[in-house]
C-alpha cells in the first residue's frame, strides 16, 4: 500500500481498536520474550556447538532439497490441475491440499505406512533395492516435501489460472513448441508467484517438525533438523533451545520481508 | 500464398459453417457482429482450435482436414497472427518479442534478416529496448505486426487489429496498416466488426452472421449492395425486399416503391434514411414516391433524428433535430414523405 493512499472509512469503534491491539500484543509478546531471554553473550558458543551446527546444516540441506522436490513435482501437478479437465479433479485437488490441514504427525504416520519397511511401497524398496527411507536423511526430505508441496502447488496453480492463456496461443503461432511455450512464456510470466511458492514451500520445509520426527526420527547429524534440535534442547538446556529458536525466527523474518518486497514489486 | 478455409465446428450449441479464401496479396475482411464466430474462424486457420469438418489449406496443402486426419499444429503452420490486444510478451523487450518467433523456429537471427527489415519498415528501431507496457497503442500494434512477420509467415491473420486503439490513433494506424497490407505478398484475413476497417483495408469482404456467411464480394460491391439487415444497419441504410416490375417494386412488407431500375423479379432496394424528405402538406415536385403515413417513433441517432414511418412502405427517415422541431414531428402524427426514384439503389436479391 502506498503512502499516498488515503482511505475514508467510518471511524473505528473503540472496542475494535482495543481488540486489534490485543491481537498484536498476543503475536508480539512471545517474540519479545524470546529476545529478552536470549543469552546474547553465550550465543556464539551455543550456535557453534556440534548439535547446533549439524542441525543447521541438516536443516538447510534438507529444506532446500525438499523445496526442489516440491518444485520439480509440484509445478507439473499445478499445471495439470490448472489446465486440464479430468474426472476426479476435485478429489485430486483435495488430496493435494490435504497435507495443509492434516496434523503433521499424521502425515508422518501415513508416510510410514507407505514408505516404511513394511509399507505399501517401502517393503519392495527394501526387499529389492535395500533402500530404507524412514529414519534417514532422505526420509527427512520426504517428510518436508510432503508438507511443503501444497504451498507450492496452490500458489502456482492460482498463478497459472490467472495468466491470459492467449499469450501462449500467440507464442504457438510464432512457432513455439509446447515445451518452448512452457519455459519461455508460461513460467516467466508466473515467475513472481513461482518464486513465492518456492520460498513458501522452503520456509514450511525448514520449520517442519511433526512429520519429520514421526517418519525420520530424531537422530543428531542424520535426521535432527533445527526444529527437532530445539525440541530436544528444551529438555536439557533452555538457553540452547532459545538460541536455536532465534536462528529460525531470523530466517522466517528474512523470508517474510523479502517475499513481501517481491509481491509489492511485481504489482507496481 | 493463399489461404482457403472451410471451417465447420461448434462451440457448445453454437454451430459455425463458414468458407473463405484469401488469394496471394489479397486482404479479406471477415466482417460480422460480436459473437458471429469470426474469431473462431481465425483461430481455426491459425491452428489454435481444431475444426470438426471441412478443410483449411495453405495454397493446395491441407493444414487441417478432419476427413483425412490432417492436423498441423500452429507452431508448424507458419501463419502469422496479430491478436486483438496484441499480446506482446510482457516479460520481454520489443527486440525479444520480435526475435521470439525466429528463435523458436531456430531461424538465423543475425543482422541482415527479416526481423531487421520489419524493424525498419515499421519504424521500430527506437523502441527495441522498451518493454510492452512502455509502448503506446499504435506502437504496440506495429510491434505485434513486426513480431508476426519476422518469421516470414505464409499468410497473415489479424484479429480486430484496431479495436484496442483510441479513436484518434485508430485513424492513423488504419492508414499505416492499409499501406502495409497492400505490399504484403501473401493472403491476409482481417477480422473486424467495424465497417470502416473492412472498407479501408480489405479487397474483399466476407460477412459472417451467426456462424454463417451471409454475403461475399469485392469491398465496393458489398458496401453498395448490402444483402442483410445487419450489414445495412452497419452501413447506415435500410433494406427493402420485394418484386420489381418496370421500375415498380412491390415491397414484401407492403406498399410500392418507384425506382429507376430495369431489373425485374426479386430485388433488394437500398434506401438511405437521409434521402427521405418529410412534409406537413403534400409536397409539390418531381419525387416519384410521395405518400402519407403515420409516425410510429422518433429516436435520436448521433446528430440526427430517425423517424420511423408506419407505411406502407415501411421506411425510416433521417432528419435534423431542427426539422423535427419545425415540423412538430411526434409519434402518432400524420405526415407526408417523399423519396426520389434515383435515390433508391436496386440490386437482384
Amino acid at each position: 500500500m502506498s503512502k499516498a493512499t488515503t482511505r475514508t472509512t467510518t471511524p473505528a469503534p473503540r472496542l475494535l481498536i482495543a481488540l486489534a491491539m490485543l491481537a498484536l500484543a498476543f503475536l508480539l509478546l512471545p517474540l519479545i520474550g524470546l529476545l529478552l531471554e536470549t543469552p546474547w553473550t553465550q550465543l556464539p558458543a551455543l550456535l557453534t556447538s556440534t548439535t547446533a551446527t549439524e542441525a543447521l546444516r541438516l536443516s538447510i540441506v534438507t529444506s532446500l532439497l525438499a523445496a526442489a522436490v516440491a518444485t520439480i513435482l509440484g509445478v507439473p501437478l499445478a499445471w495439470v490441475l490448472a489446465r486440464k479437465e479430468f474426472t476426479g479433479q476435485r478429489l485430486v485437488r483435495g488430496i493435494v491440499l490435504l497435507p495443509l490441514v492434516l496434523p503433521p504427525v499424521v502425515g508422518g504416520v501415513t508416510l510410514l505406512t507407505a514408505f516404511g519397511r513394511r509399507g505399501l511401497v517401502g517393503q519392495y524398496l527394501y526387499d529389492w533395492f535395500g533402500i530404507q527411507l524412514p529414519f534417514s536423511t532422505a526420509g527427512v526430505v520426504m517428510a518436508e516435501a510432503f508438507v511443503a508441496m501444497p504451498f507450492l502447488v496452490i500458489t502456482v496453480e492460482g498463478a497459472l489460472r490467472n495468466i491470459d492463456t492467449r499469450y501462449e496461443q500467440a507464442a504457438r503461432t510464432l512457432g513455439a513448441s509446447p515445451r518452448t511455450v512452457l519455459f519461455r512464456i508460461t513460467l516467466p510470466m508466473i515467475s513472481a508467484s513461482l518464486l513465492a511458492g518456492i520460498v513458501l514451500a522452503w520456509a514450511r520445509a525448514l520449520g517442519e517438525f511433526g512429520a519429520t520426527i514421526t517418519f525420520a526420527g530424531n537422530f543428531p547429524g542424520v535426521t535432527q533438523t533445527l526444529p527437532l534440535a530445539v525440541y530436544s534442547a528444551l529438555e536439557v538446556s533452555r538457553d540452547e533451545a532459545i538460541a536455536l529458536s532465534l536462528v529460525l525466527l531470523a530466517v522466517s523474518l528474512t523470508v517474510l520481508v523479502s517475499l513481501r518486497g517481491r509481491f509489492l514489486g511485481s504489482r507496481s | 500464398m493463399s489461404v482457403t478455409a472451410h471451417v465447420i465446428t461448434r462451440i457448445g450449441d453454437f454451430a459455425i459453417d463458414a468458407q473463405l479464401e484469401a488469394r496471394p496479396g489479397e486482404t479479406v475482411a471477415l466482417l460480422g457482429p460480436n459473437g458471429a464466430g469470426k474469431s473462431t474462424v481465425l483461430k481455426a486457420i491459425a491452428g489454435l482450435v481444431p475444426i470438426e469438418d471441412g478443410c483449411i489449406r495453405i495454397d493446395s496443402t491441407p493444414v487441417d482436414e478432419p476427413a483425412s486426419g490432417t492436423f498441423i499444429p500452429p507452431e508448424h503452420r507458419r501463419i502469422g497472427m496479430v491478436f486483438q490486444d496484441y499480446l506482446l510478451f510482457p516479460h520481454m523487450t520489443v527486440r525479444q518479442n520480435i526475435a521470439f518467433g525466429r528463435k523458436s523456429l531456430k531461424m538465423p537471427t543475425d543482422k541482415d534478416n527479416d526481423d531487421d527489415t520489419w524493424i525498419h519498415a515499421l519504424d521500430l528501431a527506437d523502441l527495441l529496448d522498451r518493454k510492452p507496457d512502455q509502448l503506446s497503442g499504435g506502437q504496440a500494434q506495429r510491434v505485434a505486426l513486426a513480431r508476426a512477420l519476422a518469421t516470414n509467415p505464409r499468410a497473415l491473420l489479424l484479429d480486430e487489429p484496431l479495436a484496442a486503439l483510441d479513436a484518434a490513433t485508430k485513424q492513423s494506424v488504419r492508414g499505416e496498416l492499409r499501406q502495409f497490407l497492400q505490399r504484403f505478398e501473401h493472403g491476409s484475413v482481417l477480422v473486424t466488426h467495424d465497417p470502416l476497417d473492412a472498407l479501408v483495408l480489405a479487397d474483399r469482404i466476407v460477412v459472417l452472421e451467426d456462424g454463417r456467411v451471409t454475403q461475399v464480394g469485392p469491398t465496393a460491391e458489398v458496401a453498395s449492395q448490402p444483402r442483410t439487415d445487419y450489414l445495412a444497419a452497419l452501413l447506415g441504410v435500410t433494406l427493402h425486399r420485394g418484386v420489381a416490375t418496370d421500375g415498380a417494386i412491390a415491397c414484401e412488407t407492403g406498399g410500392t416503391l418507384i425506382a429507376s431500375t430495369s431489373i425485374t423479379g426479386s430485388v433488394i432496394a437500398v434506401v438511405r434514411p437521409q434521402a427521405i424528405s418529410l412534409h406537413t402538406h403534400k409536397p409539390e415536385g418531381s419525387a416519384r414516391n410521395v405518400w402519407q403515413t403515420t409516425v410510429t417513433a422518433v429516436d435520436a441517432h448521433h446528430d440526427q433524428m430517425h423517424v420511423t414511418l408506419a407505411g406502407p412502405p415501411q421506411l425510416t427517415a433521417a432528419v435534423t433535430p431542427a426539422a423535427v422541431a419545425e415540423l412538430g414531428i411526434a409519434p402518432g402524427q400524420q405526415i407526408w414523405a417523399s423519396l426520389k426514384a434515383t435515390d433508391i439503389a436496386v440490386h437482384p436479391a
